[in-house]
């Protein structure tokens, strides 16, 4: 299907099958298991950003009171190289198994380095004073520029550089370089009238969930391991804590817990291992969760990056050709989102001439990992800025601009493949026709410039792997069972989605997350997938059980199942053969048992066809150039949804990609001083949107269906927060004259660039 | 210091409990009682998700010692429901999805109930104001303002 | 958090005597919002807590137009903007308490425990100083008086000697056509601590036209809140115009020696110190003018 269609239940605001436990307190989320006999487990952490570790004692701390196990990395199985999918990012497993826990060096400020299981919290944290550790510091790479000049120490002296053919053997701390390229560059500059370049920076942010990471772990006499946790894919996990501590992948069982926010972070492990090793010891399930100073130091955030970009267009508008090259900060290992932040920079532009170059590169930060659309909003920060500049040299509006250079279906994206069916320029063009577009801005007044910014994003997508179980009970309700971690509203979504399908209500469905050894594999609720994926599972598996229903119907009635007629917009069972006999929905299932058994279906899928989305974003801000302070005043976010599935938590998608990006923009970061220690690790310094941060939002959902799934279901969670960086950055500079090149645009940065500008005729701080 | 038994008053019941001098409030409610609807989101003060009412305040639980609540009387977010339902602030998160996660909701639901008890009829810079201690990752905070709204306008029809 | 013991005070007599017995080895609690903090994050050691607000006169407010305030250490700030005596009579301290932490926060924290944590970006110093307040000090031997200018002396540190705890503080009555105001810049719009803030207080001739009293006091740009008596003298007698508060605003800048950390630069804080000083000399002057 590819046009719009109208469904009964799909597209309506029903309530969520976990809302009622989740206004009450009772979901349990993952620190909220409490098992007897149960230890509770804490991590000492490196206080040095590079060092050599000279020795680690655990003699005193093993006989602290209340102390019943003790942990180094020498507790960890030594595993060989091998690389990981991790949903949003791949990894090299024995990468991270040294990230969980320092081996012969720490690389980041907060890097693990012991651990211990003690009869209460508090016990287990006197203990970790008790372990005696002598470091020999190393000169810390902060900065990523300095880390790829020859004079940077390295972090790993074996690891060189994987390349293009540009490999010089060297050991250095470039992990990787490759490039992306179409058509002739030098042909498409020469072509264009305007060309602007611009070097950006991005500061390493955090994805900021107010969940801490946290982990449970039980061991069976039998050597099974019972792992309660947090996370956005506990089938990822399991393989992840088999991998790490070398057990056989089914004697794992992760059981998932409510999650309290992940947005990409939550698909790795960082405590699991250990407390599996710890219970291991004991025989005791031991209980870990990180302070939110442990979250900040040592999970993986969002990478820095250094970003040149260079665009040409003539002077009608037209793109003629695009360059960039990303540096991105890794963190201590490689595996930065810099293959994304490649695939995205150019991704709303059509364009036949480009060149990506992408560098992955470790320094000594903590592991970066996946951040709601991972590497796209570093990226489109660089080109969406740039363009705003190409557009005013055109005397193009921003949003006439872009759509005369929108990417449709057939064009070839930017790195490589033939896009489908999108909606890029329903976007932009339901931005056009915005209220927010069509008012004018209040004008300037005094102190307070008020200015309006535009930006676009692309993101990917995902599908893959998705198991749904239905079980019909006997008084017509459902039990719905999926492996899709909720982090926002997924199980209303296939609630909707199987409701719509058998002629139901979605409060005729008990939904729940099945663990690992309920349900079939499902990879992560990430790179926007969950819904597209398990969507096209429930949606099977509502099928398969329709097909059944009709048949006992066709039992019932003693005929031919063809003579059944299951209407799914009023949920009527009728007989073609005799209208005067019906059935419910309801009817039958009682009579499960009678007529053949339990009804029941499981499907698993390995989707495909997940349709890329596109995002365009306006925003008004009023810059106070006296402070520096940007205050925003007005928000719309206008994007291609697919089909809103469920419209409060597309909404609701929109609305928290807003937010983090307008945090991303103005004030996140990680801040480090000379020494390579992070200085703003809490949340009263590392600082993310308060509700006095922000206007009412709005959201405009352009439906442009996915021809390649049954409900046209496009991923939502991602592209969100692709633009905002640049339409922020682009706003300060309507409303000042002056351009940002660097995030956090924070008050001492626009400030400092204010004083230099005279825009205000300010009093001197003369000594 | 020896232990010591503190009788807290935890959603109506009087509650003896055995704490340190350093365990918290929170520490007491999700530890030692299993009452772990009030949650840690940065256990320092900074984030509202272990809200709860102390002695009829608002106040962060992470910040409060279990032996300081000796004689006092909590409100968790296990206490707001009764028999007869949900109380209007939980009916209205639900109602306008204001959650997706939902682990700041509690803490949410709390300081809601204790504005609203106080401004039956907030504008909308009181509702940020009073609820900047409380911070929320997903939502962006527009179907939390909505909801705090349509809660107050319940309250104020049921009083 | 490591092993504290903890006693609840009844009496001045009673926690005067824990206080002394257990010298700096012992911390008072009356909020707890900074202290447990401290105590979480190994940023203070210390054995014993003496819980200090169910002694009367820690957590007594009393206030009539003739005495002024007197103001327990253990009041929390709450109570300050919701007594609308007390309100109105102080609008520079509520403009402070109000922007001290989170609601769930001013639930708990203290005027006092702002005070005794000695931060020198407190909010709540400055209007302290500028209100001209004079603070009570209890000690093993008796108490004593300080004056507000005087109390902090360098970051998490006081005039005050071991065993020694504050008691109350007592604001002066308001006097006609006289106010204060308090501003900070934050980057956020809630919940950070000040990048910078600037307290004034300005008391206006029978025309309103001429200053008279003008007390300035900074925070978060010096190592302790920082009283800027300079401003005080150059305004006094002068007619009230912009240019002489923007030349109060430049002394403000010249007076701030701040550093630069993660919350702000060394430049960024000399020019908001001017900033906010010209914006609450303002607000004070409109303030006392009614």
């Amino acid at each position: 299907m590819a046009e719009k269609k109208q469904w009964r239940v799909v597209g309506t605001r029903s309530l969520r099958p976990d809302g009622m436990d989740k206004v009450t307190g009772q979901a349990k989320y993952g620190s909220d298991i409490n098992l007897p006999g149960m230890l509770y487990g804490r991590v000492l952490r490196s206080p040095h950003a590079h060092a050599r570790i000279v020795s680690l004692d655990m003699s005193e701390a093993a006989k602290m009171p209340g102390v019943r196990a003790v942990m180094t990395a020498a507790d960890l199985p030594d595993i060989a190289s091998k690389l990981q999918e991790l949903g949003e990012s791949v990894a090299d497993l024995r990468d991270e198994s040294h990230n969980i826990m320092a081996t012969g060096k720490v690389l980041y400020h907060g890097h693990a380095v012991a651990a211990v299981a003690a009869t209460s919290l508090h016990l287990a944290e006197e203990a970790l004073k008790a372990i005696k550790v002598e470091y020999e510091p190393l000169e810390p790479v902060i900065d990523v520029r300095y880390a790829m000049s020859d004079d940077a120490p390295l972090l790993d002296p074996a690891r060189k550089m994987r390349g293009i053919g540009d490999e010089d053997g060297k050991p250095s701390n470039i992990a990787q370089h490759f490039q992306n390229k179409r058509g002739d560059l030098d042909k498409g500059f020469a072509e264009a009238d305007y060309v602007v370049e611009r070097e950006f920076y991005n500061a390493t942010i955090h994805q900021g969930y107010i969940e801490p990471h946290n982990a449970t772990a039980q061991v069976h006499p039998d050597g099974r391991v019972t792992v309660w946790c947090s996370s956005q894919g506990h089938f990822g996990i399991r393989e992840e804590v088999a991998e790490v501590c070398k057990l056989p992948v089914g004697m794992v069982k992760v059981v998932p817990m409510e999650i309290g926010g992940g947005f990409g972070g939550k698909t790795k492990v960082y405590l699991e291992p250990l407390a599996v090793i710890m219970s291991q010891k004991t025989a005791r399930p031991v209980k870990m969760w990180m302070n939110r100073t442990e979250v900040l130091l040592a999970t993986g955030p969002n990478p820095g990056s250094l970003i040149k970009c260079k665009m040409g267009c003539k002077k009608d508008g037209t793109l003629t050709a695009a360059a960039a090259e990303l540096y991105f900060e890794a963190g201590a290992f490689p595996g930065s989102a810099v293959g994304a932040g490649a695939g995205t920079i150019f991704g709303p532009f059509k364009l036949e001439n480009m060149q990506v170059d992408g560098y992955d590169i470790v320094l000594n930060k903590p592991k970066s990992h996946a951040y709601r659309a991972p590497g796209a909003p570093n990226a489109a920060f660089a080109s969406e800025c740039v363009v705003d500049e190409l557009a005013e040299l055109c005397g193009l509006s921003p949003l006439d601009f872009r759509l005369k250079n929108a990417v449709k279906e057939g064009d070839r994206r930017a790195d490589g493949p033939v896009l489908p069916r999108i909606g890029l320029i329903e976007t932009l063009e339901a931005a056009k026709n915005s209220p927010h577009n069509n008012t004018k801005l209040a004008p300037s007044s005094g102190i307070k410039r008020r200015g309006r910014g535009v930006a676009s994003g692309f993101w990917f997508n995902g599908a893959g792997p998705a198991s749904v179980i239905l079980n019909v009970n006997a008084d017509g309700s459902l039990t719905q069972i999926s492996g899709s971690a909720d982090i926002g509203g997924n199980r209303a979504s296939l609630a909707n989605i199987v409701a719509e399908v058998l002629g139901i209500e979605p409060t005729d469905i008990r939904a729940q997350i099945g663990d690992t050894d309920t349900v079939g594999y499902t990879s992560v609720t990430g790179g926007s997938s969950a819904t597209h994926k398990s969507g096209l599972a429930a949606h099977e598996c509502a099928t398969k059980i329709k097909e059944e229903i009709i048949k006992r119907a066709a039992r019932i009635w003693e005929t031919d199942a063809e003579n059944v007629v299951y209407d799914d917009q009023s949920g009527a069972i009728t007989n073609k053969a005799d209208a005067e006999k019906k059935l419910t929905f309801k009817e039958v299932a009682r009579q499960a048992n009678r007529t053949g058994g339990p009804i029941t279906s499981e499907v698993s899928v390995n989707s495909g066809g997940a349709g890329p989305a596109f995002a365009v974003h306006i925003v008004d801000v009023e810059v106070d150039i006296e402070t520096g302070k940007v205050d925003v005043l007005r928000y719309t976010a206008a994007q291609d949804v697919g089909t809103a599935i469920h419209p409060d938590y597309v909404e609701g998608q929109l609305e928290g990609g807003i937010s983090q990006g307008v945090g991303w923009a103005l004030n996140e970061e990680y801040f480090y001083n000379k020494d390579g220690l992070l200085m703003n690790a809490s949340l009263l310094d590392y600082r993310m949107p308060t509700m006095l941060d922000l206007p009412k939002l709005e959201t405009i959902m352009v439906e442009v269906p996915n021809p390649a799934h049954p409900y046209g279901i496009r991923g939502v969670g991602e592209v969100c927060v692709v633009p905002p960086l640049a339409a922020v950055g682009n706003a300060i500079y309507n409303a000042t004259g002056i351009r940002l090149y660097n995030t956090p645009m924070n008050p001492p940065s626009l400030l400092s660039e204010i004083m230099k500008s005279g825009l205000a005729e300010l009093p001197e701080a003369s000594d | 210091m020896a232990k010591q038994i503190v009788q807290i008053t935890v959603n109506g019941e009087p509650t003896d409990v055995l704490v340190e001098p350093r365990d918290s409030l929170l520490e007491t409610l999700r530890e030692n009682l299993e009452m772990t609807g009030t949650k840690e989101g940065c256990n320092n003060g900074n984030c509202g998700a272990c809200s709860v009412m102390f002695d009829g305040r608002l106040v962060n639980s992470c910040l409060v010692l279990a032996v300081e609540a000796d004689g006092k009387e909590v409100t968790t977010v296990e206490g707001l429901a009764t028999s007869e339902g949900l109380h209007p602030v939980q009916q209205a998160f639900l109602d306008k999805a204001a959650f997706q996660c939902g682990v700041c909701t509690p803490g949410f639901l709390i300081a809601t109930k204790a504005l609203l008890e106080k401004h039956p009829n907030p504008s909308e810079h009181d509702v940020r104001y009073y609820l900047s201690g409380n911070l929320c990752r997903c939502t962006g905070y527009h179907k939390i303002l909505e909801a705090v709204n349509a809660a107050a306008e319940s309250m104020r029809e049921g009083a | 958090m490591k092993e504290i013991d903890y006693a609840s005070a009844a009496t001045l007599s009673e926690a005067a005597s824990l206080l002394s017995k257990a010298g700096d080895r012992a911390r008072v609690l009356a909020g707890g919002t900074d202290i447990i903090v401290q105590l979480r994050e190994h940023r203070r050691d210390i054995d014993l807590l003496v819980d200090v607000k169910n002694v009367p006169e820690l957590s007594a407010m009393t206030y009539s137009a003739t005495d002024g305030l007197t103001l327990g250490a253990a009041v929390p700030c709450y109570r300050i903007y919701e007594t609308p005596a007390v309100a109105a009579a102080y609008p520079g301290l509520v403009d402070a308490v109000s922007m001290i932490g989170s609601a769930q926060i001013q639930g708990r924290a203290s005027l006092g425990g702002n005070i005794c944590n000695a931060s020198p970006a407190a909010d709540g110093i400055p209007p302290v100083i500028v209100y001209g307040a004079t603070l009570k000090v209890q000690g093993p031997n008796g108490s004593r008086e300080i004056a507000a200018a005087d109390f902090c002396v360098s970051p998490g540190r006081t005039a005050m000697r071991t065993g020694e705890f504050l008691v109350s503080i007592h604001f002066p009555p308001p006097k006609p056509r006289a106010s204060a105001h308090y501003l900070r810049f934050i980057p956020r719009n809630e919940m950070d601590i000040a990048v910078a803030g600037s307290g004034a207080y300005v008391e206006l001739d029978a025309g309103g036209q001429t200053f008279k009293t003008v007390r300035v006091a900074l925070a978060a740009v010096a190592p302790r809140p920082l009283p800027v008596p300079e401003i005080g003298e150059f305004l006094a007698g002068k007619t009230v115009s912009d240019e002489v508060i923007r030349r109060a605003g430049e002394l403000a800048s010249q007076a701030a020696t701040p550093i630069s950390d993660m919350r702000g630069t060394t430049e960024q804080r000399k020019h908001l110190a001017g900033v906010l000083t010209r914006r609450a000399l303002n607000g004070a002057i409109e303030r006392a003018r009614g």
